[in-house]
Protein backbone atom coordinates (compact mmCIF):
# COMPACT_ATOMS: atom_id res chain seq x y z
CA UNK A 1 0.00 0.00 0.00
CA UNK A 2 1.90 3.06 -1.37
CA UNK A 3 1.35 6.74 -2.39
CA UNK A 4 3.92 8.82 -3.96
CA UNK A 5 3.09 12.16 -5.24
CA UNK A 6 6.06 13.32 -7.73
CA UNK A 7 6.84 15.56 -10.22
CA UNK A 8 8.96 12.82 -12.66
CA UNK A 9 6.73 10.41 -14.92
CA UNK A 10 6.54 7.15 -14.00
CA UNK A 11 7.02 4.05 -16.37
CA UNK A 12 3.86 1.79 -15.76
CA UNK A 13 5.20 -1.40 -16.37
CA UNK A 14 7.89 -1.22 -13.89
CA UNK A 15 5.36 0.12 -11.06
CA UNK A 16 3.16 -3.05 -11.78
CA UNK A 17 6.33 -5.48 -11.83
CA UNK A 18 7.49 -3.98 -8.34
CA UNK A 19 3.83 -3.97 -7.20
CA UNK A 20 3.67 -8.03 -8.00
CA UNK A 21 7.32 -9.42 -7.31
CA UNK A 22 6.73 -12.46 -5.44
CA UNK A 23 3.37 -11.85 -4.34
CA UNK A 24 2.25 -15.43 -5.31
CA UNK A 25 -0.77 -14.60 -3.52
CA UNK A 26 -2.00 -11.48 -5.96
CA UNK A 27 -5.04 -13.04 -9.02
CA UNK A 28 -5.19 -9.70 -10.73
CA UNK A 29 -3.93 -6.45 -10.85
CA UNK A 30 -6.46 -3.49 -12.49
CA UNK A 31 -4.92 -0.38 -13.29
CA UNK A 32 -5.96 2.72 -14.28
CA UNK A 33 -3.26 5.22 -16.50
CA UNK A 34 -4.66 9.23 -17.01
CA UNK A 35 -2.72 10.79 -19.83
CA UNK A 36 -2.77 14.47 -20.75
CA UNK A 37 -4.49 15.15 -23.86
CA UNK A 38 -3.64 17.13 -26.75
CA UNK A 39 -6.69 18.73 -26.95
CA UNK A 40 -9.50 19.99 -24.40
CA UNK A 41 -12.64 21.54 -24.44
CA UNK A 42 -12.03 22.41 -28.12
CA UNK A 43 -8.62 24.21 -27.77
CA UNK A 44 -5.61 22.83 -28.38
CA UNK A 45 -3.16 22.54 -25.42
CA UNK A 46 0.98 23.10 -25.74
CA UNK A 47 1.27 21.60 -21.94
CA UNK A 48 -0.86 21.53 -18.60
CA UNK A 49 0.47 22.04 -15.07
CA UNK A 50 -0.86 20.56 -12.22
CA UNK A 51 -0.17 22.55 -8.98
CA UNK A 52 -1.07 20.60 -5.40
CA UNK A 53 -0.80 21.20 -1.59
CA UNK A 54 2.41 19.43 -0.19
CA UNK A 55 1.41 17.74 2.62
CA UNK A 56 -2.12 17.62 2.55
CA UNK A 57 -1.92 15.91 -1.04
CA UNK A 58 -0.05 12.78 0.51
CA UNK A 59 -2.30 12.46 3.38
CA UNK A 60 -5.73 12.72 1.38
CA UNK A 61 -4.28 9.84 -0.94
CA UNK A 62 -3.59 8.09 2.02
CA UNK A 63 -7.01 8.67 3.58
CA UNK A 64 -8.58 7.33 -0.47
CA UNK A 65 -6.29 5.07 0.03
CA UNK A 66 -7.44 3.82 3.72
CA UNK A 67 -11.05 3.94 2.42
CA UNK A 68 -10.31 1.39 -0.33
CA UNK A 69 -8.33 -0.95 2.03
CA UNK A 70 -12.04 -1.08 4.47
CA UNK A 71 -14.27 -1.59 1.16
CA UNK A 72 -12.30 -4.37 -0.62
CA UNK A 73 -9.64 -7.43 0.66
CA UNK A 74 -6.64 -5.97 -1.38
CA UNK A 75 -3.24 -7.52 -1.43
CA UNK A 76 -1.39 -4.39 -2.67
CA UNK A 77 -2.45 -0.67 -3.61
CA UNK A 78 -0.71 2.00 -5.75
CA UNK A 79 -1.63 5.96 -6.22
CA UNK A 80 1.12 7.97 -8.25
CA UNK A 81 0.02 11.48 -8.99
CA UNK A 82 2.45 13.70 -10.66
CA UNK A 83 2.67 17.67 -10.13
CA UNK A 84 4.02 20.24 -12.58
CA UNK A 85 4.54 21.11 -16.24
CA UNK A 86 3.64 18.10 -18.53
CA UNK A 87 2.98 17.77 -22.18
CA UNK A 88 0.08 15.52 -24.25
CA UNK A 89 0.86 12.44 -23.97
CA UNK A 90 2.12 11.96 -20.49
CA UNK A 91 0.95 10.45 -17.87
CA UNK A 92 -0.54 12.10 -15.05
CA UNK A 93 -1.75 9.61 -12.64
CA UNK A 94 -1.61 5.64 -11.82
CA UNK A 95 -4.10 4.08 -9.64
CA UNK A 96 -2.64 0.21 -9.18
CA UNK A 97 -4.93 -2.50 -7.12
CA UNK A 98 -4.00 -6.13 -6.83
CA UNK A 99 -6.60 -8.93 -5.10
CA UNK A 100 -7.19 -12.24 -5.55
CA UNK A 101 -10.36 -11.69 -7.18
CA UNK A 102 -10.51 -9.76 -10.01
CA UNK A 103 -13.97 -8.08 -9.24
CA UNK A 104 -12.39 -6.33 -5.49
CA UNK A 105 -9.59 -5.19 -7.94
CA UNK A 106 -11.16 -3.57 -10.67
CA UNK A 107 -14.16 -2.31 -8.23
CA UNK A 108 -11.68 -0.63 -5.72
CA UNK A 109 -9.14 0.78 -8.91
CA UNK A 110 -12.92 2.34 -10.37
CA UNK A 111 -13.44 3.70 -6.29
CA UNK A 112 -9.88 4.95 -5.98
CA UNK A 113 -9.82 6.90 -9.50
CA UNK A 114 -13.51 8.53 -8.70
CA UNK A 115 -12.71 9.53 -5.28
CA UNK A 116 -9.04 10.87 -5.76
CA UNK A 117 -10.78 13.30 -8.08
CA UNK A 118 -12.94 14.89 -5.90
CA UNK A 119 -10.27 15.03 -2.37
CA UNK A 120 -6.85 15.28 -3.38
CA UNK A 121 -5.51 18.64 -3.53
CA UNK A 122 -4.33 18.85 -7.08
CA UNK A 123 -5.42 21.75 -9.66
CA UNK A 124 -5.05 21.81 -13.59
CA UNK A 125 -3.66 24.45 -16.05
CA UNK A 126 -4.20 23.60 -19.27
CA UNK A 127 -2.01 26.44 -21.62
CA UNK A 128 -2.54 26.15 -25.43
CA UNK A 129 -2.17 28.93 -28.19
CA UNK A 130 -4.63 31.08 -26.95
CA UNK A 131 -3.08 31.71 -23.18
CA UNK A 132 -3.68 29.66 -20.00
CA UNK A 133 -7.31 28.74 -18.30
CA UNK A 134 -7.86 26.75 -14.97
CA UNK A 135 -9.63 23.54 -15.67
CA UNK A 136 -13.60 23.72 -14.12
CA UNK A 137 -14.29 20.97 -11.43
CA UNK A 138 -16.62 18.86 -13.41
CA UNK A 139 -20.58 17.84 -11.66
CA UNK A 140 -19.78 14.51 -13.58
CA UNK A 141 -16.52 13.95 -11.21
CA UNK A 142 -19.03 14.51 -8.36
CA UNK A 143 -21.23 12.23 -9.47
CA UNK A 144 -19.06 9.35 -9.77
CA UNK A 145 -18.29 9.77 -6.18
CA UNK A 146 -21.10 10.04 -5.10
CA UNK A 147 -22.59 6.65 -6.62
CA UNK A 148 -20.07 5.07 -4.29
CA UNK A 149 -20.82 6.47 -1.48
CA UNK A 150 -24.72 5.87 -2.35
CA UNK A 151 -24.19 1.83 -3.65
CA UNK A 152 -22.21 0.98 -0.17
CA UNK A 153 -24.21 3.61 2.10
CA UNK A 154 -20.34 3.93 3.63
CA UNK A 155 -19.99 8.12 5.35
CA UNK A 156 -18.62 11.07 3.14
CA UNK A 157 -15.09 10.81 5.21
CA UNK B 1 -2.07 31.87 11.69
CA UNK B 2 -0.49 30.31 8.62
CA UNK B 3 -2.79 31.10 5.80
CA UNK B 4 -2.43 29.36 2.35
CA UNK B 5 -3.95 30.17 -1.29
CA UNK B 6 -4.13 27.77 -4.17
CA UNK B 7 -4.54 28.11 -7.90
CA UNK B 8 -6.41 31.12 -9.14
CA UNK B 9 -6.99 31.94 -5.33
CA UNK B 10 -3.43 32.17 -4.95
CA UNK B 11 -3.51 34.29 -8.46
CA UNK B 12 -6.03 37.03 -7.45
CA UNK B 13 -4.54 37.23 -4.10
CA UNK B 14 -0.74 37.70 -5.28
CA UNK B 15 0.82 35.42 -2.24
CA UNK B 16 0.61 31.50 -1.86
CA UNK B 17 1.19 32.18 2.41
CA UNK B 18 0.59 34.56 4.52
CA UNK B 19 0.96 34.54 8.37
CA UNK B 20 -1.99 36.47 10.31
CA UNK B 21 -3.10 37.98 13.51
CA UNK B 22 -6.39 35.95 14.42
CA UNK B 23 -8.68 39.17 14.97
CA UNK B 24 -11.09 38.59 18.18
CA UNK B 25 -14.59 37.52 16.91
CA UNK B 26 -13.27 35.21 14.09
CA UNK B 27 -14.23 31.85 15.19
CA UNK B 28 -14.95 29.85 11.84
CA UNK B 29 -14.41 29.63 8.59
CA UNK B 30 -17.08 31.74 7.63
CA UNK B 31 -15.87 34.46 9.51
CA UNK B 32 -11.98 34.21 8.44
CA UNK B 33 -13.23 34.27 4.56
CA UNK B 34 -14.88 37.64 5.62
CA UNK B 35 -11.83 38.98 7.48
CA UNK B 36 -9.59 37.87 4.11
CA UNK B 37 -11.86 39.46 1.86
CA UNK B 38 -11.25 42.98 3.90
CA UNK B 39 -7.64 41.90 3.91
CA UNK B 40 -7.58 41.41 0.26
CA UNK B 41 -10.50 43.21 -2.00
CA UNK B 42 -8.99 41.23 -4.71
CA UNK B 43 -9.61 38.08 -3.10
CA UNK B 44 -12.98 39.21 -2.30
CA UNK B 45 -13.84 39.98 -5.79
CA UNK B 46 -12.60 36.58 -6.79
CA UNK B 47 -14.85 34.79 -4.84
CA UNK B 48 -17.51 36.64 -5.63
CA UNK B 49 -17.00 36.77 -9.51
CA UNK B 50 -16.03 32.96 -9.88
CA UNK B 51 -17.87 31.35 -7.20
CA UNK B 52 -17.27 27.77 -5.28
CA UNK B 53 -14.12 28.27 -2.70
CA UNK B 54 -13.60 24.94 -0.94
CA UNK B 55 -11.58 24.92 2.70
CA UNK B 56 -9.06 22.87 4.59
CA UNK B 57 -8.13 23.41 8.34
CA UNK B 58 -4.70 21.58 9.31
CA UNK B 59 -5.03 19.80 6.18
CA UNK B 60 -8.39 18.24 6.39
CA UNK B 61 -11.38 19.55 4.02
CA UNK B 62 -13.76 21.31 6.45
CA UNK B 63 -17.35 23.38 6.03
CA UNK B 64 -17.71 26.26 6.49
CA UNK B 65 -19.25 26.54 9.73
CA UNK B 66 -15.32 24.33 11.05
CA UNK B 67 -14.05 26.18 13.96
CA UNK B 68 -10.59 28.13 13.20
CA UNK B 69 -8.15 29.29 15.74
CA UNK B 70 -4.26 30.86 15.70
CA UNK B 71 -2.94 27.65 15.60
CA UNK B 72 -4.65 26.32 12.61
CA UNK B 73 -2.88 26.01 9.45
CA UNK B 74 -5.95 26.95 7.27
CA UNK B 75 -5.92 26.84 3.02
CA UNK B 76 -8.28 28.19 0.41
CA UNK B 77 -8.30 26.52 -3.13
CA UNK B 78 -11.37 25.91 -5.52
CA UNK B 79 -12.80 22.39 -6.35
CA UNK B 80 -9.80 20.10 -6.42
CA UNK B 81 -9.37 18.81 -10.37
CA UNK B 82 -6.71 16.40 -10.26
CA UNK B 83 -6.89 12.96 -11.56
Amino acid sequence: MAVRVQAEPFDLGAEIAELTRGRTEIGGVATFTGLVREFAGGRRLTSMTLEHYPGMTERELERVEAEALDRWPLDASLIVHRYGKMLPGEPIVLVATASAHRQAALESCAFLIDWLKTRATFWKFEEGEDGGLWVEAKEADDEAARKWHLATGGILV
Amino acid sequence: MKILYFAWLRQRTGTSTETIDLPPGVTNVTELLAHLGERHPSFAEAISARGVVRCAVNQRHVDRDHPVTAADEVAFFPPVTGG
